[in-house]
């Protein structure tokens, strides 16, 4: 069984991230960029399947510039057989990289998609639900757990009320959740192995697909500072705050 | 000439720092209070690579560089000095075993230790021998098929809890041409422990004196000829200068980290500690001598793997200035967190009591001055190291 997983390249989950002074977007130059988390977590499981024996080959897929090869690399490191970027400048929206998931997914053909629920400097969360819209296939999002029977796969899904568990036929697409595992660290042999491991390049011109931005970026702003607290002498004015002041109870 | 490390570098680098961010940070005040030597974390950090980086490939190493081994050990000191440290020590004996033992030794041992399920640990000096160490009396007897060992060894890191050590031992007459190296399995009789030493830092290692009372070690296991033992000592410690000095400058940053962090944040008479030019010059100060401190270990460690013939003297002056500097900037670091940088709550005391001793062992950094002045002084010689 083939196994894609999308892999995005964003500003480190360690860095502060500041908005430009332009309100365009966020600051993103000379700072440490890695895989997604979520992305991690989506390559992790998908090793633990071909280690289990249910998966042959790992192929991992990025879009973006040239040096999205690194976030490539650091997938080959941690497992995966192959790679794929589809090279471009454009600004890439949840749409365009769905369509060329879409055409790279008909000419590999894999039985099982997983891509991480959203990418953190964007936070959209809607990549992996239109991949499926567009393929026509089942979807498990937000994944705790995956388990793979026959010819299908159970996905444990977070939701707001607590698990639901769905059951998909293959192919399908997973869209992971934090919960689903733990990414192991890369080794330093591996590093040296996912050297010689094969990396593809393609354009969305040569897979035909239009990724023009749809969306249109009005303003970008900093969240409103948060109001320091205040200290309170008893629980008799705790409560007085709380029902005068923050109106709860 | 080009500055930047290249992209095996820079992955070696982040995924030493996640280990060590993951794997030692949050425990490494833990270990330093409780004295525990973390063989469970440490088996981890073999499973990635850690513990073989620049023995060869064919001994079931990495192969990496000396240079390729000074950036990792910086990432990973500045999650934990002390543990950092063990590990330095653990490659510079298994890079001896893999270097100078005979063809089934190596075979024997190294894949074992490279991976890091069996640990390493090197015995110079002795309770007599310090400074001096071509004095050492600990002696090596031949008898028959083996020697036997007698004697006692100093400061030894690790000893008491980890697998087999590299031992200097006196095959011949008084003087550095004397001496010889030896493999030695911990188990073999008539080897016994002194207390664990109460050390000011390094506590996540123990550190002993061993006796060696009638022990009886196979001549198979001697690295190298007899006699050949100062010259693999002093080869081996060329390049724990520099991995010691990486564990100076790795230290130092997370003391800059922290103390960047904490200027930001602390205010007092009403502006941010950041604002104050007195403490922006010296911040700048450490940072400066920071990136000097690297760039003399990363050029050492280039010697090291040109092989280099004055690679000692660079060593020798990368492990003086880079274990000032580390210790340096660390008191400064804490200098300017004030009280709570005196807490134990807070890094910064742990950072300055493990970085301290980085200038007393692998020579003194006196001895580093003996060394550099007397490669200085020879005729011809500032022509050559430039």
């Amino acid at each position: 069984m083939k196994i894609l997983v999308a892999v995005k390249r964003v500003v480190d989950f360690n860095v502060k991230v500041r908005v430009k002074s332009d309100n365009s977007g966020v600051e993103t130059a000379n700072l440490k960029m890695s895989m997604n988390p979520f992305d991690e977590i989506a390559v992790e499981e998908a090793i633990k399947l071909k280690e289990a024996g249910s998966a042959t080959e790992i192929v991992a897929v990025s879009m973006g510039p040239a040096v999205c090869q690194e976030t490539l690399r650091s997938a080959m490191a941690m497992g995966a057989d192959r790679a794929i970027l589809v090279q471009t400048e454009v600004e890439l929206q949840p749409l365009a990289v769905a369509k060329l998931l879409h055409a790279i997914l008909k000419k590999e053909n894999p039985q099982l998609v997983i891509l991480g629920k959203q990418a953190i400097d964007d936070d959209s969360n809607q990549t992996g639900q239109m991949l499926a819209a567009l393929a026509n296939l089942p979807q498990g999002t937000f994944a705790s757990k995956v388990k793979l029977s026959g010819d299908g796969v159970e996905v444990t899904r977070e939701i707001d009320g607590g698990l639901e568990t769905v059951a998909l036929k293959l192919p399908a697409i997973i869209t992971t959740d934090l919960r689903l595992n733990t990414p192991r660290y890369v080794t330093l042999p591996n590093i040296m192995k996912a050297k010689k491991k094969p990396l593809e390049t393609m354009t969305p011109e040569s897979l035909g697909v239009d990724v023009k931005p749809r969306l249109k970026t009005l303003k970008v702003q900093e969240p409103p500072k948060r109001k320091p607290g205040a200290k309170v002498a008893d629980v008799k004015e705790l409560v007085a705050k709380l029902r005068s002041e923050a109106k709860v109870i | 000439m080009d500055f930047t490390l290249n992209e095996d570098q820079l992955a070696f680098q982040q995924t030493a720092r996640a280990f060590a961010r993951n794997e030692f940070a949050p425990h490494a005040a833990r270990w330093d209070r409780e004295c525990i030597f973390p063989k469970d974390v440490i088996a981890k950090a073999g499973a990635l690579g850690f513990c073989g980086l620049y023995i060869p490939e064919s001994a079931g190493g990495l192969g990496l560089t000396r240079l390729d081994a000074a950036v990792v050990f910086e990432e990973l000191a500045a999650g934990c000095t002390s543990t950092t440290a063990y590990l330095t020590i653990h490659n510079m004996a298994t890079w001896m075993i893999a270097t100078w033992g005979a063809p089934d030794l190596v075979r024997q041992w190294c894949p074992t230790l490279a991976q890091g399920t069996k640990l390493a640990w090197y015995c110079l000096t002795e309770p007599g021998a310090g400074s001096d160490a071509a004095s050492l009396r600990t002696s090596a007897r031949r008898d028959g098929r083996n020697y036997i060992v007698d004697g006692a060894k100093a400061f030894i890191s690790g000893a008491g809890a980890t697998d087999v050590l590299v031992l200097m031992a006196r095959t011949g007459d008084a003087g550095a041409n004397g001496i010889s190296a030896f493999l030695v399995p911990a188990e073999l009789p008539g080897i016994s422990y002194g207390k664990n030493e109460h050390k000011m830092g390094w506590n996540s290692q123990p550190t002993r004196v061993v006796n060696f009372d009638n022990v009886r070690v196979p001549a198979d296991y001697r690295l190298g000829e007899e006699g050949d033992g100062f010259k693999i000592a002093m080869q081996g410690l060329d390049g724990g200068r520099v991995n010691i000095g990486a564990c100076s400058i790795g230290t130092a940053q997370a003391a800059i980290n922290a103390a960047q962090a904490h200027m930001l944040e602390r205010r007092q008479f009403g502006k941010k500690l950041a604002e104050f030019q007195a403490l922006q010059f010296k911040f700048a100060d450490m940072l400066t001598e920071l990136v000097a401190a690297r760039l003399m270990i990363r050029l050492a460690a280039s010697k090291l793997d040109a092989a280099a013939h004055n690679a000692t003297a660079f060593s020798a002056m990368a492990k003086r200035f880079a274990t000032d500097a580390g210790f340096r900037i660390c008191v400064e670091a804490q200098q300017i967190f004030g009280g709570y940088g005196y807490l134990k709550d807070h890094p910064l005391e742990r950072f300055v009591r493990d970085a301290r001793v980085h200038q007393i062992l692998e020579g003194t950094n006196e001895i580093m001055r003996v060394i550099i002045a007397r490669e200085a002084l020879k005729d011809g010689a500032l022509d050559d190291l430039q």
